[in-house]
């Protein structure tokens, strides 16, 4: 059987590694001889769990949409990460990696945000431990996301713009790594999804699969069986899915769907659908897929959702999509913002424009009426208030 | 013998400079690097750019990004450097990041380098383990000499192994920065070249990142073999264009 878990160099399948300049050498080395071993510390696992519940509010309900199940004539649960603390899933990440950055000695943190989920995670969880935070995030999803640029200022931290390239969250990314290869000793990066050099997919991946694992208990109280036909995620870099997918991903009977985001249409050349759309290449220190040109310059890609608007994947979820593990669909914005809409009126939750790609896959997809289908419902609306309402006109 | 240790056997500190190919025009390539070798200049390293240039600060990224406006690529390159070597006689090195590499195909990349004549290879985000696992044999097999970079953070135990991989020189990168991050050395650098001095490697270093004018150049070579100017050079450009580097290299060699 295929194991879709990292291997002991840092890959999944042909994807992963670390592609780094030297620079930055001493600290992917340092995490890399130290994340397992200081995951596995009773103390730290025990600080974990418990700011895992009595922080973040975990665990988060595994909830069966009744209306919703019943429109498309499938069971669908809804596992409602859109209600832990700060509002999507980024923060699981964001308290694991802070507790690995104390225990590291690291008293400087840096992020990298897109919708300003995980800035909003970081600073949430450095004002939590005391620590100063930096976050870079690219100028156009500052005007985008006004609301959770607030919210980190409140929290203490300092946004750095980023003014290069297309301005989201790749070149947010990129200001974040070179920030670090000039303050290597004092600092950690956080990064908030499965993507960058190993070990981060991983690290990243093994925090945010808390969600699988409450998934398997939730699941087996309330149908008897700890795995479902089918569990749905949004992708971008993918750290949602990959928590969603993690307990799951060697198990053949489980079926695999990631959604991308088409933007205005796969061939419209204003898309984010990198499985689509990409070939395998380098990206942030990780060999995966992305959107490039044929000369390897890596392309802007588009969503409506920031969240989303990314040109690679993770590593984890290149060798799902090669491997044929995983289904790959791509839903328009127009498809999301609908999916949005009925979420909102069949079940009375407001999802993140991110989630609601996950969620229009119903519209397109059929499924059987015994299937058990879980989708990561990864964040809430309430960032994407503005979007909502500019869209159609409420 | 490859130009580069030949280059580096010659009794004198070396300058090297480094410019971003299609920057500030497209053409300029070949200019630029003939009158960098009439102007007495000891080796080039080309920099070949890239959307993403993780290691480079705002100078270098500015450059590649107008380079890549201009219309730079892979191949527009390789066809400026064709027949370069009928005229130009100092190491030429080709300085990138690897997935432009990646997306030509590495052994049809460094075929058309043995081609044209280019000497050497700086992929800072291609790590060593990577290079000897899948790609030494092919950079070697076309004569390309792959240079690794050092940092004051790397271990004396890895710039050992770093040495044994290299074949020409080693980039001693000043402090651990980005490029044009800084613009004075001070005792944190000199213990840095201090320590590297006593190590007494196989291979000579040369410095680079901070280096900016004829006091960090001297500084910089004190116990190393020479020096890469990089943002300073496209600085100078920018302001002054390609009339301005005759005067910029004599200001750096007194």
């Amino acid at each position: 059987m295929m194991n879709y878990n990292v291997n002991e160099k840092g890959y999944y399948g042909e994807f992963g590694g670390a592609y780094i300049p030297e620079m930055l050498y001493p600290n992917v080395e340092e995490l890399r001889q130290n994340y397992l071993k200081i995951m596995a510390e009773p103390d730290f696992q025990e600080a974990f769990q418990q700011l895992l519940k009595e922080y973040v509010g975990r665990p988060t309900p595994l909830y069966y949409a009744k209306r919703f199940s019943e429109k498309y004539n499938t069971k669908i649960y809804l596992k409602r990460e859109d209600l832990c603390h700060t509002g999507a899933h980024k923060v699981n990440n964001t308290i694991g990696q802070i507790l690995m950055a104390k225990r590291l000695g690291k008293h400087r943190i840096i992020a990298e945000t897109g919708a300003g989920q995980h800035g909003v995670a970081t600073a949430t969880v450095c004002a939590l431990m005391g620590l100063k935070c930096i976050v870079y995030m690219g100028e156009i999803d500052i005007q985008r996301q006004a609301p959770n640029v607030a919210r980190m200022k409140m929290l203490g931290a300092t946004v750095v713009p980023a003014k290069s390239g297309s301005r989201t969250l790749k070149d947010a990314t990129n200001e974040a790594i070179r920030d670090w290869i000039n303050n290597l000793v004092d600092t950690h990066y956080i990064i908030g999804s499965v993507v960058g050099p190993h070990p981060y997919p991983d690290m990243v991946a093994k925090f945010q699969s808390v969600i699988s694992e409450e998934i398997k208990t939730q699941l087996n109280e309330k149908e008897g069986r700890e795995h479902p036909d089918y569990v749905v995620a949004c992708v971008g870099g993918g750290s949602n899915a990959a928590g969603a997918y993690y307990h799951y991903l060697n198990n053949p009977e489980v079926g695999i769907i990631a959604v991308e985001a088409a933007g205005k249409g796969i061939d419209t050349g204003e898309s984010a659908a990198t499985s689509a759309l990409g070939k395998i290449g380098i990206i942030h220190g990780s060999k995966t897929l992305l959107m490039q040109t044929l000369d390897g310059q890596i392309t802007e890609p588009y969503s409506i959702s920031a969240g989303l608007d990314y040109p690679g994947v993770g590593p984890m979820h290149a060798h799902l999509f090669a491997s044929g593990r995983g289904e790959f669909i791509a839903i328009t914005d127009k498809d999301a913002m609908e999916a949005g809409i009925e979420l909102s009126k069949q079940e009375g939750i407001i999802p993140a424009i991110e989630t609601s790609h996950a969620l229009a896959i119903f519209e397109q997809r059929p499924f059987k009426p015994n299937d058990i289908v879980v989708v990561n419902l990864s964040g809430r609306g309430d960032k994407d208030l503005n979007t909502y309402i500019d869209y159609f006109n409420l | 013998m490859n130009r580069i240790v030949q280059k580096l056997q010659e009794d004198k500190k070396l300058l090297s400079i480094y410019f971003t190919a299609g920057y500030p025009n497209l053409d300029d390539t070949e200019t630029i690097i003939k009158t960098l070798e009439n102007t007495g200049v000891d080796m080039i390293e080309i920099g070949l750019p890239f959307s993403d240039p993780l290691a480079d600060g705002p100078t270098i990224q500015a450059s590649s990004t107008a380079a890549l406006h201009n219309g730079m690529t892979t191949t527009k390159l390789f066809e400026q450097l064709e027949g370069i070597r009928e005229t130009v006689s100092i190491p030429l090195i080709i300085m990138g990041y690897f997935n432009p590499v990646l997306q030509f195909g590495v052994e049809a990349f460094c075929k058309k380098c043995q081609d044209i004549g280019i000497d050497g290879l700086i992929l800072p985000d291609l790590p060593l383990a990577e290079y000897q696992e899948h790609y030494r044999a092919t950079f070697e097999k076309y004569g390309l000499s792959t240079i690794f970079l050092i940092t004051p953070q790397t271990s004396d135990e890895r710039i050992r192994e770093i040495d044994a991989a290299s074949s020409t020189f080693i980039y001693m990168v000043s402090s651990a920065s980005t490029t044009g991050a800084q613009s004075d050395f001070g005792n944190a650098q000199e213990a840095y070249f201090n320590r590297i001095a006593a190590m007494k490697l196989h291979h000579p270093q040369v410095v680079g990142f901070g280096i900016s004018n004829a006091s960090t150049f001297e500084f910089a070579t004190l116990k190393t073999k020479g020096a890469i100017i990089g943002s300073a050079f496209i600085k100078m450009l920018t302001e002054k264009g390609i009339q301005g580097i005759s005067n910029f290299i004599s200001s750096i060699r007194k």
